[in-house]
């Protein structure tokens, strides 16, 4: 793969700027959300934005637009009329924040199939996914990956709202019988067929690990995502859950974002994760969260905001509920990087992760 | 060689660095004396899958070589030097004096004082072990059958290995688990966030005097490894207040070690003699820095409580803060300041309650908590209560600190609750023989003896051997 120049890669990011502002807010294409919130801004994005630093004139994205309001508002006027799916974010109760999709998800999931090897990901095999599937857009994008590689992908849910809900009232007992649940009938589709690539999350591939040789069972590559992987608890899991010989994707994304890839680990990462994310099509920033307009110091802290760029979804500066390092350009990607993300204000106050 | 020592993570005696470290601070300067590895709690449930090993390498000595060994522990921990940590780095026992007292805030004498505890602990394990087995011969254990006092006997251990959760409060506690290497059961210790000195030091003297490395684990960890030390070693020894031993109690794999509460008790037959028994009773609740289970935290007393508690705050109300150094220090600072307000707030509170008034107060000159040079304390607080109901009567603080309470003498024992240590002033044979026969009390002292005094051949805790061994019929042809 050809590694881009930074210039070349702001030209095209900002590129596609242009195109998915055009897109979005041109009558004959978007979206009534965005028309009607233009309308009223009193300004033409279409007219103002030209490049990544314009993209500040739009405020941050809000969470509760995507909570409150009908999915219908969302549905680009040239894809009006086309079913689309509904998918939900992360862990929490109540309403949860609804996006909606038609081809994003496998976009994203194609393009990250060419950062797997066929070693660890064998073609025209079988994988397990281990983790939330429900109303989240991971279990369709997980089923296509595998599928964008000729296999086919058994799966086992974990519902991480009820995760968090138990851990939350202390309920541990029932968190780890539940955990134990999943754990059961991932051993179980391990033991009875012929599986190879593995999704899930880390804690549920130590508990895994804890009952199956895992390599014996036949997985030669895991695709890790959804919890904080600090550089300790990361370390260990590759040198002690995989032995080193078992190949380890960690992945930052969630249904807002897509997929952001992490670069191969080298020992002078001393296991730091940094992820990049699949620019053009997403931006991640790592901000001062008091001001959020500056981005923070290469190898600082900082909370991550998320602008996603697509002609179904558009999403300006969305600030995640997540801090991160921030990496400099590295490998096919000359673009920022955010490393050991971890919930914001994890040093403040304690959070609740679960098993998610 | 670095410049600040690291204590790595021992698994099964070979060092681990972790990525995640912790710094540990001088309580006076701030400064950081040493980082420490901190693992997850997947290592530790990774190692104890292999937990065997330790047990077979201690299975190699019989218990009478260990014995020996701990013996030469006890001299290589009292007067050696003994590798720090990981980057070349070694300890005198002095160093260990200043390093422990900088940033556990206790001062040099008590140090000393809890070094000899354990110096002794380690000497006298063969003893330790006649007490705690009521004299059955060692090999008994080595060969797991034999005979005691005419009968078959025969025991097997309970565990592959004693886990302990360890406290940061006070050196002499990791007696406890000495005489464990001696009956063949490797230890997993998660270290005191602020005390990892001690059981890195006690490792380092047990491997140097010539027990396997295998027998120890050493883990510096967070909550979630700490309940995986309790949940997957057999048997475990916990330390902690009274919420966190809760969840614990009444479990058979657990020894639990919460606030010891415990209490001196003057009958009606001594208490006119009372000012006799004062500089026991002040010694009772301050020595070690009020930090023991086994200080005393109440005086229960039939009459003359006010006389009594005005007596104890005149002793010990004027006693201030001394250099760690000082030779007549008598405060341990705290090396978590917020530990001192909690402690500080908490008593006010109580104090809002009717019926309770610190004595102390106006024999100190000033607030109970104060800084000095740098480090927090807080200086020796008696409370007069006016009856055990009140909130402030059967507490346990990190401090000199004890409630003087007036019950009757036939009430004493329905009031005072579950108590680790009692001394009982008395020698009214009822009353001795009501205390002999309550369940309330572990230890019991009769007549004047500090709470403090602890007889290493009689368990006041739990019996060790009891715990990590059991009985079992056997008949062999």
């Amino acid at each position: 793969m050809t590694t881009p120049s930074p210039e070349a890669a702001k030209a095209q990011l900002e590129a596609h700027l242009r195109e998915i502002i055009q897109w979005h807010f041109s009558p004959e294409t978007g979206c009534s959300f965005w028309l009607n919130w233009a309308a009223k801004a009193g300004w033409d994005p279409r007219a103002e934005v030209q490049s990544v630093a314009d993209l500040l004139k739009f405020p941050h994205f809000e969470d509760e637009w995507l909570r409150d309001l009908q999915p219908e508002v969302w549905v680009p006027k040239a894809y009006a009329g086309r079913p689309f799916n509904i998918f939900e974010t992360g862990g929490t109760t109540g309403m949860p924040k609804q996006r909606i999709g038609w081809e994003d998800y496998k976009v994203d999931y194609s393009e990250f199939s060419d950062k797997i090897s066929d070693e660890h990901f064998p073609r025209n095999h079988y994988w397990l996914m281990m983790g939330p599937t429900g109303p989240r857009r991971l279990r369709l994008a997980i089923e296509h990956l595998a599928n964008v590689r000729g296999s086919s992908c058994y799966f086992i849910d974990l519902d991480p709202r009820w995760v968090k809900r138990l851990i939350t009232n202390k309920h541990f007992d029932q968190a780890k019988a539940y955990m134990d649940h999943v754990v059961d009938q991932a051993a179980n589709i391990l033991k009875h067929r012929k599986v190879s690539g593995l999704f899930t999350t880390p804690k549920l591939l130590e508990a895994l690990a804890e009952r199956v040789d895992i390599w014996d069972a036949g997985i030669r590559g895991v695709f890790c995502g959804g919890t904080t992987m600090l550089p300790q608890y990361t370390r260990f899991i590759v040198e002690e859950v995989l032995e080193n010989r078992i190949g380890f994707y960690p992945t930052y994304g969630n249904t807002l974002m897509g997929l952001a890839a992490s670069v191969p680990l080298t020992p002078e990462d001393q296991y730091s994760i940094t992820y990049y994310a699949p620019q053009p099509r997403a931006i991640l920033r790592v901000v001062d969260p008091e001001h959020t307009e500056n981005t923070v110091e290469y190898d600082a802290w900082g909370r991550v905001e998320l602008t996603t760029l697509t002609r179904e979804f558009f999403m300006p500066r969305f600030l995640e509920r997540d801090e991160a390092i921030r990496r400099k350009p590295r490998n096919q990607y000359a673009w920022d990087g955010v490393a050991e993300v971890r919930p914001f204000g994890a040093m403040q106050k304690t959070i609740v992760e679960g098993v998610y | 060689m670095s410049t600040l020592p690291h204590l790595p993570a021992l698994r099964g005696g070979r060092p681990y660095e972790s990525l995640e470290k912790t710094d540990i601070m001088d309580h006076f300067t701030g400064e950081v004396v040493a980082v420490v590895s901190q693992v997850n709690a997947g290592i530790l449930k990774k190692d104890l899958q292999k937990i065997g090993a330790g047990r077979t390498a201690l299975r190699k000595f019989t218990v009478a070589q260990l014995v020996e060994i701990s013996a030469k522990a006890g001299e290589l921990f009292l007067n050696g030097t003994l590798p720090l940590g990981d980057k070349g780095h070694t300890q005198t026992a002095e160093q260990y004096v200043h390093t422990l007292s900088g940033t556990s805030g206790l001062p040099h004498v008590m140090v000393r004082r809890n070094m000899a505890k354990i110096h002794y602990a380690l000497t006298h394990v063969g003893t330790v072990l006649n007490g705690l087995t009521r004299g059955l011969p060692l090999e008994v254990i080595d060969r797991g059958y034999g005979e005691q006092s005419g009968a078959a006997v025969s025991y097997y251990p309970t565990t592959q290995a004693l886990g302990l959760v360890m406290p940061s409060n006070s050196p002499a506690v990791n007696s406890l688990w000495l005489p464990s290497i001696a009956l063949k059961t490797p230890v997993v210790i998660k270290p005191g966030r602020e005390e990892p000195w001690t059981p890195y030091r006690l490792i380092q003297a047990f491997i140097a005097a010539g027990a396997p490395p295998e027998a120890f684990g050493f883990y510096p960890t967070d909550h979630e490894g700490a309940g995986e030390v309790m949940r997957l070693c057999g048997r475990a020894l916990i330390f902690g207040d009274a919420n966190t031993v809760a969840q614990y109690r009444d479990n058979p794999k657990f020894s639990v070690h919460g606030p010891g509460f415990s209490k001196v008790l003057i009958g009606d037959d001594c208490v006119e003699q009372w000012p006799e028994y004062i500089d026991l009773i002040a010694a009772s609740i301050a020595e070690n820095g009020g930090r023991s289970c086994v200080n005393a935290s109440a005086v229960v007393v039939p009459r003359f409580g006010r006389e009594i508690a005005e007596a104890l705050a005149l002793k010990l109300g004027p006693i201030q803060p001394l250099r760690s150094d000082d030779e007549g220090a008598k405060l341990s600072g705290f090396a978590n300041p917020k530990m001192a307000d909690y402690i500080d707030g908490a008593i006010e509170d109580g104090l809002k309650t009717p019926g309770a008034e610190d004595v102390t107060a106006r024999h100190r000159g000033g607030d109970r908590k104060v800084v000095f040079e740098g480090g927090t304390f807080l200086q020796p607080t008696i409370v007069l209560c006016d009856s055990f109901k009140h909130p402030l009567a059967n507490r346990e603080f990190l401090c000199p600190y004890a409630s003087v309470v007036e019950v009757p003498q036939a009430d004493m024992l329905k009031e005072i609750g579950a108590s680790l240590v009692v001394t009982a002033i008395t020698k009214d044979p009822g009353f001795t023989s009501e205390l002999l026969d309550s369940p309330l009390i572990e230890r019991l002292n009769l007549g004047p003896i500090s709470t403090m005094k602890i007889s290493w051949d009689q368990p006041h805790e739990g019996n060790m051997f009891e715990f990590l061994y059991k009985r079992r019929s056997i008949e062999r042809a």
